[in-house]
């Protein structure tokens, strides 16, 4: 396949950038999205030039470090898929493709497609977690779940923290990525202990981190590689109201 | 260099917990006096972070990806094992140590597999607390499947992401202690050196990927927990960015580096397609619970597709070899099994390097559901990168580099030969032997992390003096001297040749010649080879970009300098250890139906290597390794 990219150059975060264009020759259509760039980026440091900066790491789909913003959309726009797995199948010959960095006022470029994502683990420090002191725990079997929402419980889970959902959003919001570990750990009886202060510090983190607000748009579902269902926003937002009514009653 | 392995005395089943009573403790109020550096956030260096911070140490961490959630442990999918015998089917912690030493094919250190062995079931209770989503049965309690090497179930998952939740698991703890401030934790920083004061390691010497920036830390001990090096093969399991840099530092300055040429490869990985690829993708291991494996009996029908291929025509080699394990015949064994298929000329796929896994028969004992419920993400997995569907057509699979049971050599206290440098999950050696079973190396990784080293490391602590080490040293300004000029020699060589393609000149190489098969004069040719690539590498490099900035091309070039010296060190041992044993397979060495052959009175030992300087060999030395509770015996899975 013969290609024509359009990739964002920027060499420093406070620099600004701009899209070069580039050509690229035989790519295979078995090779992944991030091989193709693999060999632009052969070419381009043999011609003695600065290969193009992106993050990847497990290149399997579940690290979540990949990133990019293709023709648009993250991740590309296929399905539960991650850039790292996007196949140049998938395109067509003589294609041009237009590869940006994840777009959102908390998730700062550091260099081409390469972003700070810095603000999703803040949200998880300040309550993304059961606190449990290791050689504390009781027999795992000691607390049945039920299938049901051990099984749901894994799909909020499933999240790989790659902020998709908030290139995609036009407030740029973290919800669906906050949500899903809220309701996660909220939904889990291990959870319930911590629920109230759990919700109420890690939304107002997310808030603090820069991140928008939810006016339903659907955006972050539709690209999340992960398909996190929408209604963790809507769970998030019901224990948010349950444990800030608490919190008033109790003032 | 003294190997003394410190095995606490007593009888198998009580070493640890007299061990535990017998080392010196820090007093709470006093253990915010010491500092702890722990490179690696995966299953061992998060999980060991967040339980010495809980403790009370001050820890910094340090990690090359953007999040600390990255780690590599996030793309194990199977399970982890633990000797809970929920299943009544006989399990115990002496047979989950027996199946592990036997699965090593008797090259591990007998008490250290029983502590692992003895400590399994509270990682899963401390799991399940921290909420893992384990995989329930309907009466809510927790779900099992069986692994390769093993007769019962005991292999806790969820569904094929096991590693991701159990990673994500230590990560909250982790971040929990970030929030608190009992962890610094530093992401996008790579650790380039090892700092000694006085034969102690008391700091390390890192770059920040985003800003260049070389700088000093200091602690009073310093933890390595960075992985395997499969990535010395170019293409492996392994996430692009996993290397040997931090080993192979200590390796450099001092600390013995065990069995090298222990690396498994694991039977059950999506084939290579091309050059143009960059890494392999496993398919996991359970998969092989329900899925049979075979080629064709007849190498003529190899170029049919599968569905014309009538039973009495095919050859399930593994069910037809090794009877009473089948389809779940160790990874070893598996992966030799299929490259003999291939060389037989009965390989399928492109290149004919791919045997089948086929899902037919369960998919109509069980319905299409029950094999989605069990490993639907799998089949997506595979879909996405063949595009071919497993429930229509089986899948093709090869084996690929993926786990390495070499590494750091360390004590009992996971301490290597450099005192106050603690080793701990796949970067140490300590717990696999020559082979590692499935769904193990999560168990041992969160071990470590968890219950071990918080058990062991307090002892060497207690030893030191707090606080009186600081980054102002000489030995600092040395160390952080020879970083820079390091980094400034790969950046000025302008050659013509780019990181990537003198790795995949390596990687070739140590496939051919030290990959599922060894013998004497391919690996002579690899050491021959090797130290040409090496040559090439210092005269014809290119990297463009500078240091202070973020450039990957750098930090290729700075990993690929460390495989190069690996590669050879693995040659060497591979070339020395005379015997097939585990993941060592020396074709001189085998029976007449093709399985290792091991030289127990001359080999029964472990190899551990001392670094003689740039060009010299280095010195190979033993620990001899006594079989008392597990006697030694031929490994027979037939």
């Amino acid at each position: 396949m013969n290609l024509k990219l359009k990739i964002w150059r920027q060499d420093t975060s406070d620099g600004s950038g701009q899209f070069k264009h580039y050509e690229i020759n035989n790519v295979s259509p078995d090779s992944s999205f991030l091989e193709m760039l693999d060999m632009l980026n052969e070419q381009l440091v043999e011609s003695g030039d600065q290969s193009v900066a992106f993050d990847s790491d497990c290149r399997e789909g579940v690290c979540g470090m990949c990133s990019l913003t293709i023709n648009g959309i993250p991740h590309g726009g296929h399905q539960g898929t991650t850039t790292c797995q996007l196949h140049m199948r998938s395109f067509s010959d003589g294609q041009t493709i237009t590869i940006e960095p994840f777009r959102a006022k908390s998730f700062p470029v550091l260099r081409d497609l390469v972003v700070d994502r810095g603000g999703f683990d803040e949200i998880i420090q300040a309550g993304g977690f059961i606190t449990c002191r290791t050689g504390s725990a009781q027999d795992a079997n000691e607390i049945p779940i039920p299938k049901p929402l051990a099984d749901d419980a894994f799909d909020f889970a499933a999240c790989i923290g790659c902020g998709a959902c908030v290139a995609a959003c036009k407030n740029a919001s973290a919800m669906l990525f906050t949500g899903a570990k809220i309701a996660h750990l909220n939904s889990l009886p291990q959870g319930k202990a911590e629920k109230d202060r759990r919700t109420l510090s890690m939304v107002s983190k997310m808030d603090e981190a820069g991140f928008g607000n939810c006016r339903n748009y659907g955006e972050c579902s539709a690209v999340c590689p992960k398909e996190i269902p929408l209604d963790v926003i809507a769970k998030m937002n019901r224990d948010f109201a349950v444990a800030s009514v608490k919190g008033f009653i109790s003032k | 260099m003294i190997i003394d392995a410190k095995i606490p005395a007593g009888p198998i089943a009580e070493k640890w917990s007299r061990h535990k009573f017998s080392n010196k403790l820090v007093n709470p109020a006093n253990r915010r006096k010491y500092h702890v550096i722990i490179v690696g956030t995966g299953l061992a260096g998060g999980s060991a972070a967040a339980t010495l911070a809980e403790q009370g140490y001050n820890v910094t961490s340090f990690c090359y990806q953007d999040s600390p959630r990255r780690a590599h442990s996030i793309a194990a999918q199977g399970g982890i094992n633990a000797a809970k015998n929920y299943q009544n089917d006989g399990d115990s912690i002496h047979r989950l140590f027996y199946d592990t030493v036997k699965g090593g094919d008797f090259r591990s250190r007998e008490a250290n597999v029983h502590r692992l062995a003895e400590v399994s079931a509270n990682i899963i209770d401390q799991c399940a607390a921290q909420g893992v989503p384990f995989a329930r049965e309907y009466g809510g309690l927790l779900a099992n499947r069986s692994f390769g090497g093993a007769q019962v179930s005991r292999t806790f998952y969820a569904r094929g992401a096991t590693g991701q939740q159990l990673l994500l698991g230590a990560y909250s703890a982790l971040s929990r202690q970030i929030g608190l401030g009992t962890v610094k934790m530093y992401n996008r920083h790579e650790m380039l050196d090892l700092v000694l004061v006085d034969g102690h390691a008391k700091g390390i010497v890192t770059r920040n990927l985003v800003t260049g920036e070389i700088k000093s830390w200091a602690a009073d001990a310093v933890v390595l927990a960075t992985g395997g090096y499969s990535n010395a093969f170019y293409l492996s399991t392994n996430a692009v960015g996993c290397n040997s840099i931090a080993t192979m530092r200590a390796y450099k300055k001092g600390a013995g580096f065990a069995n090298p040429c222990y690396t498994q490869i694991h039977p059950t990985c999506i084939p290579q397609s091309g050059d143009h690829q960059s890494k392999l993708t496993l398919m996991s291991e359970s998969l092989r619970n329900d899925g049979r494996v075979w080629v064709p009996k007849d190498a003529a029908d190899c170029e049919k597709p599968p569905e014309q291929i009538p039973e009495e025509a095919r050859d399930y080699f593994l069910e037809r070899k090794y009877p009473s394990f089948g389809n779940l015949a160790p990874r070893d064994i598996a992966s030799r099994a299929a490259k003999e298929a291939c060389d037989e000329g009965r390989g399928v796929g492109s290149g004919k390097r791919g045997v089948y896994l086929d899902f037919a028969d369960a998919i109509q004992r069980l319905g299409e559901s029950a094999i989605q419920e069990r490993y639907g993400n799998l089949f997506d997995i595979y879909e996405r990168i063949t595009g071919d569907s497993a429930y229509r057509k089986p899948m093709r699979i090869y084996p690929a580099p993926h786990y390495t049971m070499g590494g750091l050599w360390v004590d009992y206290n996971l301490q290597s030969t450099i005192p106050g440098l603690f080793v701990i999950g796949e970067a140490n050696f300590s717990d696999h032997g020559a082979n590692r079973l499935g769904a193990s190396a999560l168990m041992q990784g969160l071990a470590d992390g968890y219950f071990v080293l918080p058990n062991t490391l307090p002892n060497y602590l207690a030893g030191e003096k707090p606080g009186i080490i600081n980054t102002g040293l000489d030995a600092f300004q040395e160390v952080e001297a020879d970083v820079n000029a390091f980094t400034e020699k790969l950046l000025s060589i302008n050659g013509t040749r780019t990181p990537r393609s003198l790795h995949l000149d390596l990687g070739r190489i140590m496939w051919e010649k030290c990959g599922m098969a060894r013998n004497k004069a391919g690996l002579e040719e690899a050491l021959r080879k090797i130290p040409e690539i090496r040559q090439e590498f210092w005269a014809n490099l290119k990297v463009t970009g500078e240091g202070k900035q973020l450039n990957q091309e750098l930090e290729r070039a700075g990993r690929l300098a460390e495989f190069l010296d690996l590669a050879e060190l693995m040659c060497h041992d591979a070339l020395d250890r005379d015997e097939s044993c585990g993941g060592h397979f020396r074709e001189e060495h085998q029976t007449e139906d093709g399985e290792a052959v091991r030289l127990d009175d001359d080999f029964a030992h472990a190899a551990i290597w001392e670094y003689r300087g740039a060009g010299e060999k280095p010195t190979r030395h033993v620990e001899e390794l006594d079989f008392k509770d597990v006697p030694l015996a031929v490994r027979s899975y037939k």
